[in-house]
């Protein structure tokens, strides 16, 4: 579908948005699950993109800048798949080939991101300068350049898709035969395994992999929605930090050797 | 100078709402130096009055600074604490100020990363996706309004704490609270990865193990129903016995999976990307592998 002037300006204040905050990463316009509802929002496609930003949203879950490491690149990832499904006009039916574009595209994103990172460490220099003269308007206004190039770096592409039109979008989009479609959507369930496996790295520790275990087999039983797993994690966490501590001062007094079950058949 | 400086609660709001842009002029020399800087203007212009202090509290700023983004707070808000002090004439020199701000970065960074990118975001993010991936507008609506509530309030209430308690605070940090809720937070995010991967990374092997001919009587015989809205109720009836539709048992790889748990293949595939990320495989050589995987093994028949 073709998009009006104003949504055209609406989609790219959005882009901007979503690649503050990519640097950023407070508001989290550049979350999937928040940019692509916003942009099927103002082109009248909401129901595609909103189900878009959730797939999306569970392939980044775990996608999170650590330290100087730099994650897969969620804004322009989510900006440019929803833009393209909007102009395709291939509703629900598109979303797996927009993940499919996606995912290569929060590639770029990540090597736009780094120029920029790059470009900033020169706008530093400029603040240094500026610090020695007791210049504060001067900082701020290089410290407000750098975020305008972090909106820019997304803003500027997704005004290229646009510029470039429905036709050729739909077109390669059409052209893709249903062997690679499907085959992509496959490969889209299991590339969740990477976010998670990132944060789990992070993580794991001997303590905490029982709670995995325990994570794993309660999700087996569909009945239990997602809030109601939080509810009871939240729970056994609370009564693991109650029982550590109760161990913890028990120690040294009446024989308490710390394993329970070992005390009972002691006493017998 | 008789009149003691203070930071007024205006500063301190307007301070807490830059701190939101600390990470802008994010970069590989010194990180978030010009955020912290441009975090600390208000009270630079409040305390020191003079071109030389202040040009003297803009450069100290603009030493090297890099924690997570939220838990930047409390460390502003003790900064805050000693810049007043020294601003109305305590000794405190510039190493006092910028070994507290490195020295508090760290481990708050190592609070900051599991309570807020492993814990609350994946868990608030899964279920939001979750209802959007139905189509529920809720689902957006509550993770940009959850998010930002308990962000800005944590920012908030984190920013007042380090700037009443200010220098102490190191001591307040080493109690036994924080120490509960980076570990709460930790079981609690295992936790509910362990329910994500099982319900959300999908891996189906569809190849056929067997395929067993039913007795009569098992299915239901589609030719021998009675017309009409009669056959469909007959139909129904049967099926809600537990007939079955068609008149072979057909058993694919993944049903003899599923026997054992449901969601093995995921676990496994989750296992394997973890060996690999230590590997230091990139991550995004092992997405752009799965997709081509994706695609191979679909081809081939076996997904």
């Amino acid at each position: 579908m073709d998009l009006t002037i104003i949504q055209i300006i609406l989609v790219i204040i959005i882009a901007f948005l979503a690649g503050m905050e990519g640097i950023l990463d407070e508001f989290h316009f550049h979350q999937p699950i928040i940019a692509c509802t916003l942009i099927g929002l103002v082109t009248g496609n909401l129901g595609p993109s909103l189900i878009l930003g959730g797939t999306l949203q569970m392939i980044a879950l775990g996608w999170a800048n650590i330290g100087a490491a730099v994650a897969p690149d969620a804004a322009l990832a989510s900006v440019a798949s929803a833009i393209i499904l909007v102009l395709s006009g291939q509703g629900e039916a598109g979303v797996s080939s927009a993940i499919a574009i996606a995912v290569p595209l929060a590639v770029a994103g990540l090597l736009l991101t780094i120029i920029v990172r790059t470009i900033a460490t020169g706008l530093v220099h400029l603040m240094d300068a500026a610090a020695k003269e007791g210049k504060i308007r001067t900082i701020e206004f290089w410290h407000i350049i750098a975020i305008i190039m972090q909106g820019l770096r997304i803003a500027i592409p997704a005004a290229l898709i646009i510029a470039i039109g429905a036709r050729p979008v739909r077109n390669l989009l059409e052209s893709m035969p249903t062997w690679l479609t499907d085959g992509l959507a496959i490969g889209g369930g299991m590339v969740v395994a990477v976010g998670y496996a990132m944060v789990i790295n992070m993580m794991a520790t001997k303590e905490v992999w029982p709670f995995f275990a325990i994570g794993f087999v309660l999700a087996t039983i569909t009945e239990i929605t997602l809030m109601g797993l939080g509810i009871i994690g939240v729970s056994l966490a609370f009564i693991y930090l109650a029982l550590s501590k109760q161990g913890g001062s028990g120690n040294g007094g009446n024989g308490n050797t710390g394993d329970p079950i070992g005390d009972i058949i002691d006493s017998y | 100078m008789d009149q003691e400086m203070k930071l007024t609660k205006r500063d301190r709001i307007s301070i807490w709402w830059r701190s939101t842009f600390i990470q802008g002029s994010w970069n590989y020399e010194r990180m978030q130096n010009g955020g912290w800087a441009f975090s600390m203007i208000p009270a630079i212009k409040r305390l020191y009055k003079t071109k030389e202090d202040r040009s003297a509290a803009l450069q100290r700023h603009l030493e090297f600074f890099n924690t997570h983004p939220y838990v930047a707070s409390p460390v502003l808000g003790v900064t805050l604490a000693l810049e007043e002090e020294r601003a109305n004439g305590a000794p405190v020199d510039n190493t006092a100020i910028q070994g507290v701000k490195v020295g508090m970065m760290g481990p708050l960074a190592g609070i900051g990363d599991p309570m807020f990118w492993f814990t609350l975001k994946p868990i608030l993010g899964a279920l939001a996706a979750s209802l959007a991936m139905s189509g529920n507008i809720l689902g957006p609506i509550l993770y940009f309004v959850l998010w930002n509530l308990i962000r800005m309030g944590f920012m908030w209430y984190s920013q007042e704490l380090g700037y009443k308690a200010g220098s102490k605070i190191t001591e307040d940090l080493s109690g036994g609270m924080l120490k509960d809720i980076t570990k709460g937070a930790s079981l609690l995010g295992m936790f509910i990865l362990g329910a994500l991967v099982n319900r959300w990374v999908s891996v189906t092997f569809t190849p056929t193990v067997s395929e067993v001919e039913l007795n009569e009587g098992a299915y239901i015989d589609w030719s021998s129903l009675p017309a009409g809205t009669e056959g469909v109720k007959t139909a129904l009836q049967q099926y809600d016995n537990g007939r079955s539709l068609t008149d072979t048992n057909v058993t694919t790889l993944q049903d003899n999976l599923d026997s054992l748990i449901p969601g093995l293949g995921g676990l496994a595939l989750t296992l394997l990307c973890m060996w690999l990320l230590r590997k230091k495989v990139s991550p995004i050589v092992m997405i752009l592998g799965l997709f081509i995987v994706g695609i191979v093994f679909h081809v081939l028949g076996i997904m």
